[in-house]
Parts: structure tokens; sequence; C-alpha cells
């Protein structure tokens, strides 16, 4: 990265056409975004026309006469501070002045706005939206600035190479001229797009690496941001549905008299997932949902409950699974081992429960459909409910708003919510905008949890207690059987997301075998922030430990000695370990654990420092992380991913935990799905590895690795290992 | 009718009395800010001040605030409000920003009530406010940053 980076644009999307080469080389679909510029209809972002005197290069920035670069996001801002993130790249290459800079939601559309990770589909995942967008935003950015100086050489009849760009001023030194963005911006918008730009080489980075204020921050303290709960229409109805009390259940009969009798009420409707209440307003619907009487069909109910489920899972881990992971002969190296270790972990469903409960508003017209929604998947959900409603998916136009978090939740591979909004939309004939709105009971028990696992591990020590052998077992269900993305995360039977984390265990052991039951219930599951890694982290990093322990080895060390191929994973966590004092002494009743583990390809090192309460409890007093996420774009941002992404992780950790009956879920509210509270939330220090890689995502990664790094301090305080998870209240 | 007061005006709203004042404020005054999250009391999104006290506005019928004054996100105002939201915004507090709300209304009242709460005081006056993002850490040291600048102290 030491010289500039000259791209050839035509190249680079020859390249990007070929990748999805096997869903049929249609250009329109995975067209880059300055040659999408040519395509895109007029008036929309990166049409590459002059609209109203607005510059609009390309897909991602409008340079507006009155001096406002826009910022086009592909994707979606629910707390992870993309809209920061991406203006900074923008701005970086176009030498904006931050100030001048707003950022808006793309529309769907996955022939501009794409995820590059993802093929042919517009979303936002997997830790990936930085990732994704590093090099198109910048060139996106630089594209713009070199029209903008073409148009100012040709006004000034100067060459190109004499002019300079600066915190949003273009200038001819020479002859003293200067001008804004936005007075250049007509002239910009008639110079050609370029075919090649050139993004500068990151020692000249003046907002990359810096702090900048975030561009949603003003808006989330006055009240005055939008999220999908908000969002207010002429004529909107707000609907409550009465979802089945198991999973499985149907709706056998209703009797809606009395639910129609509430003032404000103005239709039932019988939907596929249940009984919609259509109502003026939230309180209306609210209590006419209470009125209905539903005589339920439960024939085919889920009859499962947590305590059995887990009772046959731990049965299965008993005998071999499908093959996910197979070096040397682990049977042979086990039995010939100088010692053996077992150790199992079990874990629950748990709930994203984020913060805004799901919901979504949808009208119908004769255009086909408008949505306004929180929207992670863009592309998905708009064919979904295209196909649904029996229109293309031009016809489905998205307004994709801040969400309320997310967590995973609102990337939902059926579309659930958002299928069942259009249903009522549909069933009311179309006539009004619907609110879909879940109440925080319907958001817990409607499902689409992190799945239950149990985790059986065993290892072989030679005498010297290096590990020899390591078995490891995963029991649950699959995320991503039966839904689009099963071609590409199911192979040979073993769903990636089951045993990432397990799989690529970064330990050098020459016998390592990873194996997988994949279970089937009727209780619907889903991605939830950091995926496989909110197990088999805990499972790695606790067995890991307990190994180091039985060597007589301290943890840190033992970890690096089998770390030879990974120096990242190696410096995330010497830098954790340095800066927590690892190996000082601390005083009596006090403990420190760590934890390590990548995911996402971003290295994550915790080291947890608990003290003993006196009630015999425990509190964290401490955690220190060390992140390696490549270029850190916004430090401040990644920061607070990391602080929260760990505090997501400690509610699972200390107290979160979904309970299946009878096939129903027995938590509702925050009462029984306990979640961090502040006074629980530790001292946090991040420190970020310094790195010339490409920036990788910060999303999700801090999320698995404190449970672990808990566990490993609980035990250092008390000599006991965790081998379920939550833990159980902290004070 | 029920007559209260909203961010300094007076407003009357035909609406049942049982209607949670939450309610009341979104969908008939059409004022946004205050989210909605649990309505149980459980979450804090909600918590407006009614009469210069917070309250969890989910549970609370609209008609026990008739006569009183009630204020949101959109109308907190004062030195204490602007200390609050500027500690908020100088340490980059929000991520989703959904829960926000209720805590900046909860902070202001903390502060209105105790300029300098110490560490256990914070967290025994924000319990009630959940964070799912997790911004705790934050909103600790921002309404410490806040409770300075009242006081007039330069940062520590
Ligand atoms: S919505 Fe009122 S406390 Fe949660
Ligand atoms: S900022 Fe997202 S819930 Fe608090």
């Amino acid at each position: 990265m030491s010289a500039k980076t000259r791209v050839n644009l035509a190249r680079r999307s020859f390249l990007k056409a070929g990748v999805g080469a096997g869903a049929g080389l249609t250009l329109g679909v995975i067209l880059p975004p300055l040659a999408a510029a040519q395509d895109a209809a007029p008036g929309l972002p990166g049409s590459g026309a002059l609209v109203a005197g607005r510059f609009e290069p390309n897909a991602f920035v409008t340079i507006a006469p009155d001096n406002t670069v826009t910022v086009i996001s592909k994707h979606l801002e629910m707390g992870q501070g993309v809209y920061t993130g991406l203006a900074t790249l923008v701005a970086e290459e176009l030498d904006a002045d931050w100030d001048q800079v707003a950022v808006s939601a793309a529309p769907a559309d996955a022939s501009r706005y794409n995820n590059l990770f993802w093929g042919p589909m517009q979303g936002t995942g997997g830790s990936t939206a930085i990732a994704n967008s590093f090099m198109q935003m910048r060139e996106a950015g630089a594209a713009a600035r070199q029209m903008l100086i073409a148009a100012a050489a040709e006004r000034w009849s100067v060459a190109a190479g004499e002019i300079t760009v600066e915190s949003g001023v273009v200038r001819h030194a020479s002859s003293g001229r200067s001008a804004s963005f936005g007075e250049l911006a007509e002239a910009a918008a008639r110079q050609p797009v370029p075919s090649a730009v050139t993004v500068k080489d990151p020692a000249d980075f003046r907002l990359i690496g810096k702090r900048v204020p975030r561009k949603d921050g003003s808006g989330k303290i006055d009240g005055s941001a939008v999220f999908t709960q908000d969002v207010q229409l002429d004529g909107m109805l707000t609907s409550l549905v009465a979802h089945p009390p198991r999973f499985g259940a149907r709706v056998n009969k209703v009797d809606s008299a009395a639910a129609r009798a509430v003032p404000g009420v103005v239709a039932v409707h019988q939907i596929p997932s249940g009984v919609a209440v259509v109502a003026r307003d939230f309180w209306s619907a609210s209590r006419g949902r209470d009125a209905l009487q539903i005589d339920w069909d439960e024939s085919g109910a889920v009859t499962a409950s947590s305590a059995t489920l887990m009772a046959s899972y731990r049965e299965r881990a008993q005998s071999a699974g499908l093959v996910a992971r197979s070096e040397g002969a682990v049977d042979t190296a086990l039995e010939k081992a100088a010692n053996r270790l077992d150790a199992s972990y079990e874990f629950p469903y748990l709930a994203h429960a984020a913060m805004e409960p799901m919901n979504c508003v949808i009208r119908l017209d004769e255009q086909g459909c408008e949505v306004w929604n929180g929207e992670q998947l863009h592309t998905g959900d708009q064919m979904a409910l295209a196909g649904f409603l029996g229109i293309t998916p031009q016809q489905v136009r998205v307004n994709t708003l801040f969400a309320g978090g997310s967590f995973g939740r609102r990337a939902n591979p059926q579309s659930d919510y958002l299928l069942e909004a259009a249903a009522i939309a549909k069933a009311g004939g179309g006539k009004a905008p619907v609110k879909l709105v879940w109440t925080r009971e319907d958001d817990m028990r409607a499902g689409w949890f992190r799945p239950m696992y149990f985790h059986s591990l065993r290892a072989g020590l030679d005498a010297q207690g290096r590990p020899v052998a390591w078995r490891h077992r995963i029991v649950g269900q699959s995320i991503g059987a039966g839904t689009a993305f099963e071609s590409a995360m199911v192979r040979d039977g073993v769903d990636s997301t089951s045993v990432e984390g397990a799989s690529n265990l970064p330990y050098a052991i020459p016998n390592v075998s990873v194996e997988l039951h994949t279970t089937e219930v009727g209780v619907p599951v889903q991605w939830w922030r950091a995926v496989g890694s909110t197990h088999t982290a805990f499972a790695v990093e606790c067995f890991i430990d307990e190994l180091a322990h039985a060597a007589g080895r301290d943890p840190v060390e033992y970890r690096l000695e089998l770390l030879g191929e990974h120096p990242r994973h190696s410096a995330v966590l010497q830098l954790a370990a340095d800066r927590a004092g690892w190996g000082k002494p601390l005083a009596e009743g006090k403990a420190r654990g760590v934890a390590l583990h990548e995911s996402f390809n971003t290295r994550v090192a915790q080291v947890a420092e608990l003290s003993r309460m006196p009630n015999g409890g425990f509190q964290i007093d401490r955690v220190v992380i060390a992140v390696d996420c490549g270029i850190a774009i916004n430090p401040d941002v990644i920061r607070a991913q990391m602080e929260g992404g760990m505090g997501y992780g400690l509610s699972a950790t200390l107290e979160s935990e979904i309970t299946i009956e009878n096939g129903a879920v027995v938590e509702g509210n925050f009462d029984g799905y306990r979640v961090l509270r502040i006074g629980q939330m530790p001292k946090v220090e991040v420190h970020i590895v310094k790195s010339a890689e490409p920036p990788t995502g910060v999303g999700e990664p801090a999320t698995p690795v404190i449970a672990p790094a808990v566990a490993n301090a609980l035990f250092a305080l008390d000599g006991k290992r965790a081998r379920r998870l939550p833990l159980g209240v902290n004070s | 009718m029920i007559g209260f007061e909203i961010n300094g005006s007076a407003i009357e709203l035909d609406v049942d009395p049982d209607m949670p004042l939450l309610w009341a404020i979104r969908d008939a005054a059409g004022l946004t800010g205050t989210k909605y999250g649990c309505g149980a009391a459980l979450c804090g999104a909600c918590t407006v001040h009614v009469d210069g006290r917070a309250v969890r506005s989910c549970l609370l019928p609209v008609s026990s605030v008739a006569g009183k004054s009630v204020t949101t996100i959109e109308g907190v105002s004062g030195g204490t409000a602007a200390a609050v939201k500027q500690a908020w915004l100088e340490l980059e507090v929000v991520q989703c920003g959904y829960c926000q709300s209720g805590q900046i209304m909860s902070a202001v009242e903390l502060l209105e009530r105790n300029p300098s709460p110490d560490d256990a005081q914070i967290d025994s006056a924000m319990r009630g406010n959940i964070c799912r993002c997790a911004t705790y850490a934050r909103i600790r040291d921002a309404i410490r940053l806040a409770s300075r600048s009242l006081s007039g102290r330069s940062e520590a």
C-alpha cells in the first residue's frame, strides 16, 4: 500500500461480472457503480444526469448546488456506524469537508447497490458493510473528485494537474482561483465519467483513521431520527397480529365480534400467520386484539421443550457426526495420548430482542407496493414481496429507515414480518397503508432465535501437556437449511454457520476432527450477532483454557505457542494481555480470564477481570479488548462496536435465555428474558492493532469473546468450569 | 377530552382515558421521539417527564396527566438538558439510538435532582433504561461529563 493505487474500472467491472456469471451474466445485475451510472433511470442517484443542477457522478454520491455532498448508503444503519464509515470513505477520496457531507439510504436495487461479497444481492450482514464497500466507496469519491477537477480546469482554462482539492474547495494556486463543490456541480455533471481513477496513498489520508463526528448522532438525541415505528402516512392504519401460542399451531376459528366492537378497530383479517386486527392507532388495535376469541388448531404444533431437546442433543453427541474438518487420526491419537480431557457445553435459544421490536409499513398502490422498513435484506425482501403480491421486484419500492437495532433479526431469510404486513394490506384490499407493529411479547415469542446447541469436546495431551488430538462435536439446528442461502451455506450436509469458529480452530494440533449433527425442530432459527461464533468461541476458548490448566501452563503462553501460523491472532492476544496487565498479581478475591476469537476476518482478544461479591456472586470490573480489523476507518466507531458488541454478548453470558415448553416460548418481555443493565456494564478499554491490511468488520466480532473470557476468569476465581450459558446473574 | 400541557403548549386530546400516555403522545399528539420498547415499564424507552419527574409513559393512563405538564425529548430544554445532550454528542454515546430518548430523559432528571451523582447513583437512576446496543459505559461517562460541565469544573 505504499504507492497510489490506480484502479482500472473497466477491468474491475469485468472481474465483477465474472463473479456473478453463475447467476447469468446480466450486466444490470452486477455492474459496478461507475458503469451502472450510465444505466440508471434519470432522477435516481447514479443516473449520471443533471437533475435540478445536482451532480450525480455515480450511484453513491450526489453534489448539490448548495454544496451538500450526499453519500448514498446501500447498507442499513442499525447502530453499527455504517453511515459514518461509508461517508468517511467517500469524503476522504473526494477531499470533501466533513460538515458538508450528509448520508441518505439507497433504494433496494440489486443492479447498483448489491453487497459485493454477496453476488447479486443487496443486504447488510456478516460484518461486511465496510469491507465490501472499502474500494467501491473510495472509487466513487475519487471519480467525483476527478470530474470536479475536470470542470474547474475547463472553466479556468488551466491544466487539471495544477488543480488541488482540499476540504471541499477546488483551487488553482497560481491564478488564485477557487470554487466550492456546489459552484462546480453543474459543470462537473457534464464531464465524462472517468474510466479509471486513482485513489489515495494511505499516507495521505485525512479522515480515515481519524475521529469524525457520527453522521447519525444529533438526530438520535433530539427525537428527530425516524425509525420505522415513527412513520406516519396519510390514512395509515396500525395492525397487531395474534400469533399462534405454539409454533406450528394454526387458526381454527375466530370470533371477532368483540374485537370489531372496540372503538377505533377498522377490520379483522385472518392471515397465514394468525389473526390481524387493523385499527386507527396502536391502542385500539391492542384492545381489539385482546378481545379476539381464537380457537387454535394445535394438532400440528411443536411439542418440544428445551430440557428434553437438550437431553436428546446430549445423546446425539455420543456418536460421530458429519465431518466439518478432519486432519490426522483423532481416535488413534486420543487413545495414545498421555492425558485425556472431556468437556461439554450447553447453549440455550436466544432472542435478538432489538430495542425496536419488529415492524414495517406497507402501502399497496397502482405502481405496486411501497415499503418503509429498517431494511437489512433489501433485495431478498423485495423479491419475496414481489412474489407474494404477484408483481415485479422493481414494483416494490423500499424506503430504508434507521433500525433500532437488529443483531441479524431484520435480515430474515423468509421475510417473515414483511410478508405478514403485506398479507394484512392485501386482505384490506390495499385501500390504506398499514403499519404492522409487534409488541415486545410478539417479538420475543415469534421466534427466529439463535439455535440451541450442545457441544462435546475431547482432547488428548502428550506428556509435555501439548495437545495432540482435538475432537469437537456440535449438535443443533441449521440456520441455512430451507432458506435461499442453503446452497451457499450448507455443503455436504454441514451448515457452515453451525461450525464456524470451531472448524477454523487456529491452534496447531496435529489430529483434529470437527463434527456436526444437524437436528430438526419446528422452532424457527436465525443468525444472531456473530452467528456460529456465539457458541463455538465459548466451547473452543473454555476448552483450550482447560487444556492449558491441565498442562500446568499459563493460558496466554499456551495459546501463543499454538498460534505459530496465525501471527495476527498472536498479536491481538499479546496486546490484550499486555494492556490488561496479564500475569501481574491481583488483590485477593479478584481474577482474570482471557479469550481470543476470529470471526468475519476480524481478530478479537478480551481479558475480563472479576471480583467476588460478598453475596457469593461476582462482578465484572474491567474488560480489556484488543482488535485487529485491518485499516481502522473510524477508530471511535470501532471502539463503540467493541464496547457494545461485548456488552451484547454479556447479556447472553450472564442472563438471557429463551425457554421452549411444549412448543411455546416461556419468556415474553424483559422481566423473563433478562438483558444487561447499566450496573452490570464493566469498564471497557479498547486497543486497536495498527494495520495496513484491508478493513474487516467490527459489528459482530466482539460479541462471542466475552463469555469465554468471563468463564475462564470465573474458573481462576473459584476453580469451577462453566458448562452452560447463561452463567447466572453476577450481582 | 383530556387536557394537559406538552412541551409548554396546551393540548386537548379526544382519546380513550385508559390509553397509555405513550400512545397519546405518539399516535394522538404525533410526537414520535418517545419510543415504545416493552409496554411494561421494563425498558425505559418511553421515559418522559411529568411535572419534572421521569416516568414510564407506556403504562400510565393519559387521564392521569390531566392538568399536568408533560415534557418529551422534543421539548426537553434548559441548562441540564443542554449539558446532557452536549455530553452525549461529545462522547458519541448513540448507536442505533432507539433507547436514547429515554436515556436522556432519565439522565436529565437525575442531574436535576442530583447534580453530582456518584457511579452507584448513576447506575441506580439509569437501571430502568435498557440499551440493547450496550452503550452503558458511554452513558455513564456522559452523565459524569455533563455533571462536571454543569458545576463548571473542568474535565478531570
Ligand atoms: S416502553 Fe415503557 S418502559 Fe419499555
Ligand atoms: S443505542 Fe441502541 S438500544 Fe441503545
